[in-house]
């Protein structure tokens, strides 16, 4: 099969995004992923995580998509040091979290609350 | 006006039954779709993620494979940019908007309305 030798990108349901050889694959979309690797996004700026093998239970895959190596991308975007990515990420989740807390209060005074769509269904 | 007006009230009525069709009769659903390969469509994700392409499959469990993909909204997606094909798995999907004019919205409810009838009895 074709796919087994291109690089892939998955998505996964808790937002990460893993990149790498896609070795396997079922009914249920587990995944096998060889070479692996974490991209962390945060603006304009990626930091590539090296992770090795990776079994992805089908459940959590959101996205596979097929890396084009022809498609022009990385122009826009700056690749930065782990280090420097995952203290990007670390300031983008204060912050959000800084804003959900103010929007959970402001719900709070008015008697509403909105549940986490984290594990609604299962198919 | 009068036009606009009757549009508008059925929508909300043909989503949930539709949306109900789905669960009480899913080979319906893989029928419509498969019907559908070849026309462009745009899938909404749980995660608030539109991806819009041209519909290449769709399986039993309502998987989608999408090719010539783009990302609809501003790219606040950026991992996107180099790929072309993807696998959407259909658990979660939440919308799948298709082209008014590809849909015989009469019939799909009259389908729906028929399995519905079926599964009851």
């Amino acid at each position: 099969h074709q796919q087994l030798f291109e690089k892939h990108l998955v998505l996964l349901r808790d937002g990460r995004t893993l990149i790498g050889y896609l070795r396997s694959i079922d009914q249920f979309a587990n995944l096998v992923f060889h070479q692996t690797v974490e991209r962390i996004h945060v603006g304009k700026k990626f930091g590539d995580i090296p992770r090795g093998i990776f079994i992805v239970r089908g459940e959590n895959v959101v996205l596979l998509g097929e890396i084009d190596m022809d498609k022009p991308c990385d122009t826009v975007l700056q690749q930065v040091s782990i280090e420097e990515i995952l203290e990007e990420q670390r300031l983008q989740q204060q912050a959000k979290q800084e804003t959900e807390k103010v929007k959970m209060q402001v719900l709070k005074d008015r008697g509403l609350s909105i549940p986490k769509a984290d594990n609604l269904d299962e198919y | 006006e009068c036009f606009k007006k009757k549009k508008k009230q059925p929508t909300a009525t043909l989503t949930v039954q539709l949306t109900l069709a789905c669960v009480s009769a899913p080979q319906l659903f893989y029928s419509f779709f498969k019907s559908l390969v070849g026309k462009d469509v745009v899938v909404e994700l749980k995660n608030d993620l539109s991806i819009c392409g041209t519909l290449h499959s769709v399986d039993q469990y309502l998987n989608i494979k999408l090719t010539d993909i783009s990302v609809t909204d501003p790219e606040k997606y950026p991992h996107m940019l180099s790929v072309k094909n993807c696998f959407i798995r259909g658990s979660v999907v939440r919308y799948v908007q298709l082209p008014a004019d590809e849909v015989d919205t009469q019939l799909l409810q009259d389908a729906a309305r028929k399995e519905a009838m079926q599964q009851k009895q």
